[in-house]
Parts: C-alpha cells; structure tokens; sequence
C-alpha cells in the first residue's frame, strides 16, 4: 500500500479494492462486511432505531480520542439515547486526496476500539476521495440501526414536572480538550468520547421509567436542558454547585472566557426520571465505568415553563441560555 | 468576607438610606459577573445597579468596523482579532459575514498570536485589530514593539484604543446620567493606578470603589459604596488590592506610551470625547496600516432606532429600548451592545429577559 | 471590558513564561512585567502578565470593611 491516498483509490477499481483489502478490513472487517456486496442484508425482531451523523473535527486527534472515536461512540450514543441498544453501523470516509494512509489507519483502529467495545458491527460502507483542498483531511459519516430496548419509552415530550435531572459525569471535556487543543493550552484533560449504550442497558435494569435521555454534544448542557425545557413545556431548576466540572475546565473557561455549560461533551448524557426512581437509575450510572461521577443536578418544575434556570451559590436563581454561535475565546 | 454575610450588610445599610440610589458598574465584566452571580436579585430595592460603557467591543463605531471589513475584504489581507470582535455590525455587514464570504480572518487570544501569523504568511498582510481600554492597550504596544525588534515588516495593527476616566467625565457632566457612586473597573485599574480616578473624589465627591469580579468582591464593593452614601462621604476605595497597586503597573504605562500618544476618539453612542483614546506615534506609523494603506469609508449614517449610547451611559435599561428581544437579539444584533458577551444588553438578553420565578 | 485570571508561573525563559491555572498551562509574555518569578502569582490578560497577586494584600480589603463596620482600625484609609 501506498504511504499517501490519491485519486485512484475513490475511483473503484483495483486501488479501491486494496485500500479496502488491506487498511481498513483488517480494522473494521467482519463475516457481513467481507461478502462485499451492495448492501448488507440483516436480521432484526421488533422496533428499531435508526440514526445518522457525520464528523469534522480539528483537530482529527486530541488526548482521549481521534474523529474515528467519535464516529463510533456519537452514532452509538444517538442511538443509546432512543433508548435502543446498537447493532449495526455503516460508515462513509470521506478523504482528501494526498491523505497520509498510516492516519487513516490510526483512525480506523481508533473505530476499531470504539466499535468492539459497544458491540457493534460495520456492515457496510463506502470511500470517496476528493482533489486536495476539496476536503479538510477526512471527514466521516456513520449511520445505526439498534434494537429498541424492551420496555423503553424514551421521549422528550414524556419529560413532566417534578422529575429529577442526572448527569453522567463531569461537563465540557470534550469541548475543553479540543479548544485547548486549538488554543496552545497544556493540560491533562481528555475527551470523554465514548459509547454508553452499556451505561444505558444498565440504567434501563434499573428502571423503565426513564422519561428521556440525551447527550449533550454541541452545545453542552445548557443546549440540552433548553431543548427538553421547550419539546416538554416544563420549567427546568438546576443546582450550579451539583453540576460535575472537572477543575481544568473551570480553569481553561476562565482563561478563554467560555461557559463550561457550552462546551460539548461525547461521553456523558443527561437523564429525566420520575422521582421515585432517580436513586436506583443514579446508581446504575454509577456502576459503569464512564459513570462514576454522576450527579442529581436538578428537576423539572410546574414554574417557568421552556426555561431552564440555575440555583447560583448565593442562592439567587439565573437563566441558563440557549448557547449561540461558535465558541471563540474573549478577551472580554 | 463571605457572601452571605455581606448580603446581610448590604441590606442592614439600606435601611438606613433616605432615598434610593443607583451605582454604575463601568465595565462589562462586572455586569456579567453580576449576572451570572445574580446578584440583582439580591439586592434591597433600593439600591439600583446600573452599567457603563466599558464594553471596548461595545463603544466602538461604525466606521471602525467598516473599516476593519473593507480591509478584511482585501486579498493580500489576514485580519487578526479577539473573538469578541466577529459579530459587531458595521453599517452594512459584519466580520463574520466577511468571513463566511470568504475573507481570512483568524481568532486570535493573544496578541502576539498575530506574530505567527504573519511570520506564516510572508506575502500577505496581518492585520491586528487593537481595540480595548487601559488594560488591553499595553498588549497591543508590546505587540508593536516585539514586531519592530523582530523585523516583521507584514503586521499592522487598525488601532481604536479607548481611555476610561475621559469617559467616566463625559458621563458625570450630562445631566440624563444620575449615579451615586461607581464600581471602577479592577483590571484598568492594574495598570493605570489609582490616580485618574482621584477626580471623582475631588472634584464631584462620588463615592467609587476599584473592584474585582468575584461575587464576594462586588458584593464587597456595594457595602463599601453604601456605607459612604449613608456616612455622606466621598472616598475613592480600592477594595481590589491583591492586584491594584496605587500606581498600577508603570511598565506597561511606558510600553503603551512608547508606541501610542493620546488623542480624541469616537465612542458609540457617546460621540467623540476630547482625548478619550489612543493613536500610533509616527515612529510607529509603518506598523499603523491606515498610514500605511489608507482606506476611506463612506460614513453611512442609519436610523435603526437602537439606542445602545443611552445605555452605555446607563439612561435607560435595555428593557426600555424598543427594538430589545423584538428586532435585536444576540443572533441578529442591531446595536454593539448586544453582540459582545459582555455586552449590557447581550447580558441582559442572556440573564435577565423575561420576569420568571421558579419559586 | 477586560478578562483575566490569576496564574502560577512555572517556568521563565526570557520575556515568556509558562504558567499554569487549575492544571491548565500556556505560555504568557512577561513584556509587560518583567520582574515575575518562578512560583508568583500573576494576573493574566491576553496572553499577557500583567500584574502579581498579593493575597496578603487581599486580607487588607477585608480589614478596611471590617473597619467601615465598627472594628478598630487596621488599615489607612485612601
């Protein structure tokens, strides 16, 4: 194999065949994936869910993850967060002619890792190369299909008043990790990148309950509650001092001037549970691996309606805003 | 002092005042750490916070920004700037419209970060945008001044440097304004001292206290401020003393006065205020790209109705301009005062639109 | 108008420094305050030190308060 991707090799033909041959079946490949045909046929029962994503990043590797984690475990988790356990994935790469092939290997082995740990198979896909320039190095789309767990009934609208709000862990690492990345800043924050669709089987053992779920990506949290605030019509009063941070977050947000609410995460989701059930499904979270830090960090109420408003430590309540725009650092 | 005990402070005094009193908190920071904090709701009725013009972002003109575009538009141009900077509208269009119509334009968090650029890209020309008050003007002179030893002969700065006290003049001498005391910003104070300040003491006895931007440091300053009200005196407090010395930083002054000599200025909303700002000394002038590649703009003057120069001065609140959450928002900004983070109005947007209670 | 943050200043190499807030590090110019050491505390504002934090000095704000509320005074007033 060639040490860079050119042209030849999204034309089909007998440089399409190797790339696929030798870099990426040895990574991705599997007995569906082998017979290389158009599509892949494949055996479900029951109520599915199907979602689709695609990823840009820069930079494409960042300490915790590369875009080829976040191929996996966002599609993954758009999936968990239907409340339906991931089966198959389909990826499209993307690349731009002139790609180091050793880096799409690194990618590919970072899907690899992703994928075995979630329990997921790549049944199909597809490589497209595009002139230099065209394209800003790779970028990726996967789609799923997962079985929707038994019982599970996972809607923004089943939100209502008086439930408790749970965060998996702590807030903004991702978005921190690449923004510190962008920005010269050293530190040892990692992306939390990675699928939860264990984390969720678990929660749903413990309760099937569970009004909804998100993760809360592009936009953190404070994108997350506002959008479950407005599709349910509840109001939403979260406890500032409860909500997870990690201390290098806080620290790089007072340093750029961002709001660690605003920062995205690729690991953590956010729960809506009737209060009765709220400590068993915390304890389930808990329980998993990229779970331990969860929280209770608020409830649904009656009042305000569509908002989201946060307990400060002084004790006086402040909006948390729909976030808007793309985040730059300020010096002001 | 703990919060909670000052909170108890503040209210013991304002029973003691015999009419209510309003305190202009100058910079920008403080109103979004006093929303943040919500430290409004805090308050007895009766003392009133206000906020000033220390948003650079905010008080910088039209023409500036059409400038900053027009020179963005050019394809020998890379405009380096604070983030704060994208989305302020100019007359008829934006920084971050430029950019999505393809002008390279870089978010920088540093200054010097402008250095690289331009060592990057020999052939084009770097264009720093220098806005800011007392505190940031030194970093855009250190920037000059770095460029010049280095021999970077592509790096220009459109310089709109403002001055505060100058303002804070204008603002006690019209009569619309009404303060009883100010909340000086901490970080202009770091480097200019305590000394141009010292004027609102002596010559129009207002209680003013240099403050930081933690909640307990606010509060701090508003139990300060009140207690001189209900004492009627006039001090000039510096309650910021961790990193406020009483001359400030003399290092950075003489940096900034090597490369830049005092001047008027325009402010938005405000008009031009006699040596409010700052422009590049002629030893500095290759560095200074409106000598070096002057560019007119045709002054474009619209009626939009925004009302952001009565704001900045703290005559109005933003709920009191007509065009506040119907016409501008922070995604659609009409006026400055809404697009940066700091912005009064953007503050208020985010933090303070809509009365709701989740009690 | 004017963000900034204190930081600890971990190493020095000419005019710039390394320091470090919360585990987070950057290197900083030292043009506008050339007399940082290793292990002050220094306030940063785009990318630049601009002052060093004095916590001692913090306690003064606190007395002078304490005095304007009745203690005895520890502080001269300005």
């Amino acid at each position: 194999m060639k040490e860079l991707i050119t042209l030849a090799e999204g034309a089909g033909g007998s440089a399409g065949e190797a790339l696929m041959k030798d870099v990426v079946f040895p990574y991705l490949g599997n007995e569906i994936l082998a017979e290389m045909h158009d599509g892949a046929r494949l055996k479900v029962s029951g109520d599915i869910a199907f979602t689709t994503d695609s990823y840009v990043v820069s930079p494409r590797f960042f300490p915790g993850g590369s875009i080829g984690t976040l191929a996996v475990s966002g599609t993954v988790n758009d999936l968990a967060m239907t409340g339906a356990k991931a089966r198959f994935l389909s990826a499209a790469v993307i690349l731009e002619e002139g790609f180091p092939v050793a880096e799409l290997k690194d990618i590919l082995a970072d899907m690899k890792k992703a994928a075995e740990y979630a329990g997921v198979l790549f049944v199909t896909g597809d490589t497209k190369v595009a002139p230099k320039g065209k394209v800003d190095g790779v970028f990726i789309n996967t789609a799923g299909i997962g079985d929707i767990i038994e019982g599970a009934d996972i809607s923004p609208k089943n939100v209502k008043t008086d439930m408790k709000i749970i965060v998996s862990g702590s807030m903004g690492d991702h978005g921190a990790t690449i923004l510190a990345a962008r920005h010269n800043m050293k530190s040892n924050l990692k992306s939390d990148a990675a699928p939860l669709n264990k984390m969720v089987e678990k929660m749903f053992k413990a309760s099937k309950n569970i009004a909804a779920l998100r993760d809360p990506t592009r936009g953190g949290l404070a994108a997350t509650l506002n959008e479950i605030a407005k599709a349910a019509d509840v109001g939403i009063i979260i406890d500032e001092a409860k909500i997870p941070i990690k201390e290098e977050v806080k620290g790089l947000s007072d340093m750029l001037g961002f709001d660690p609410l605003t920062l995205a995460n690729e690991g953590k989701l956010v729960a809506f549970v009737p209060k009765g059930d709220a400590d068993a499904v915390l304890a389930a979270v808990r329980e998993d691996e990229h779970g331990t830090d969860a929280a209770i960090i608020g409830e649904t109420t009656d009042k305000a309606a569509g908002k989201v408003g946060m307990k400060t430590p002084l004790g006086s309540i402040r909006v948390v805003e729909m976030p808007r725009g793309i985040i730059v650092p300020r010096i002001c | 002092m703990e919060e909670k005990k000052l909170l108890l402070e503040i209210h013991s005094l304002s029973e003691k005042l015999t009419k209510p009193v309003r305190f202009m908190e100058v910079c920008g920071t403080h109103t979004v750490s006093i929303f943040r904090h919500g430290i409004r709701q805090l308050l007895p009725k009766n003392v009133e916070l206000v906020s000033g013009p220390g948003c650079p972002v905010c008080v910088t003109d039209d023409v500036y920004m059409d400038k900053a575009i027009a020179y963005a538009k050019r394809p020998d141009t890379i405009i380096a700037t604070f983030g704060d900077m994208l989305k302020v509208p100019g007359s008829e269009s934006s920084l971050e419209q430029a950019k999505t119509e393809g002008a390279d334009i870089r978010i920088i968090y540093s200054p010097l970060d402008s250095l690289d650029i331009a060592r990057d890209n020999p052939d084009k020309k770097v264009i720093f945008l220098a806005v800011g008050f007392e505190t940031t003007s030194p970093t855009a002179a250190a920037l000059t001044i770095a460029a010049k030893e280095a021999g970077i002969s592509n790096l220009y700065l459109l310089s709109a440097q403002k001055l505060v006290p100058p303002a804070l003049k204008t603002l006690i001498a019209d009569k619309t304004v009404k303060v009883d005391g100010f909340i000086l910003p901490g970080h202009v104070a770091v480097v200019t001292g305590l000394e141009p300040f010292r004027f609102l003491k002596e010559e129009h006895q207002i209680p003013a206290v240099v403050s930081g931007f933690e909640a307990d440091e606010i509060l701090t300053a508003i139990t300060f401020l009140l207690n001189m009200v209900v004492n009627n005196e006039a001090k000039l407090i510096n309650a910021y003393q961790a990193v406020v010395k009483d001359e400030g930083n003399p290092v950075a002054r003489s940096v900034t006065e090597k490369v830049y000599e005092k001047a008027d200025a325009a402010w938005r909303g405000m008009g031009i205020i006699p040596l409010s700002g700052l422009c590049m000394r002629d030893e500095f002038s290759s560095f200074d790209i409106e000598k070096v590649l002057p560019l007119t703009v045709k002054p474009s003057p619209k009626t939009t109705g925004c009302r952001c120069g009565d704001v900045l001065k703290g005559v109005i609140t933003p709920f009191n301009c007509p065009l506040f959450d119907k016409t501008c928002n922070p995604e659609n900004p009409i006026g400055p005062c809404m697009v940066s983070v700091e912005g009064v109005c953007a503050a208020y947007y985010k933090y303070g639109r809509a009365s709701f209670s989740f009690e | 108008m004017c963000l900034a943050f204190p930081a600890k200043v971990l190493s020095v190499d000419g005019a710039v420094a390394k320091v470090s807030r919360k585990g987070v590090e950057r290197a900083i110019s030292l043009m506008l305050l050339p007399n940082a050491k290793v292990g002050d505390f220094v306030l940063v504002h785009a990318g630049f030190a601009m002052e060093i934090v004095d916590e001692k000095q913090a306690d003064e704000t606190d007395a002078l308060l304490a005095e304007m509320n009745g203690a005895p005074r520890t502080v001269f007033s300005l």
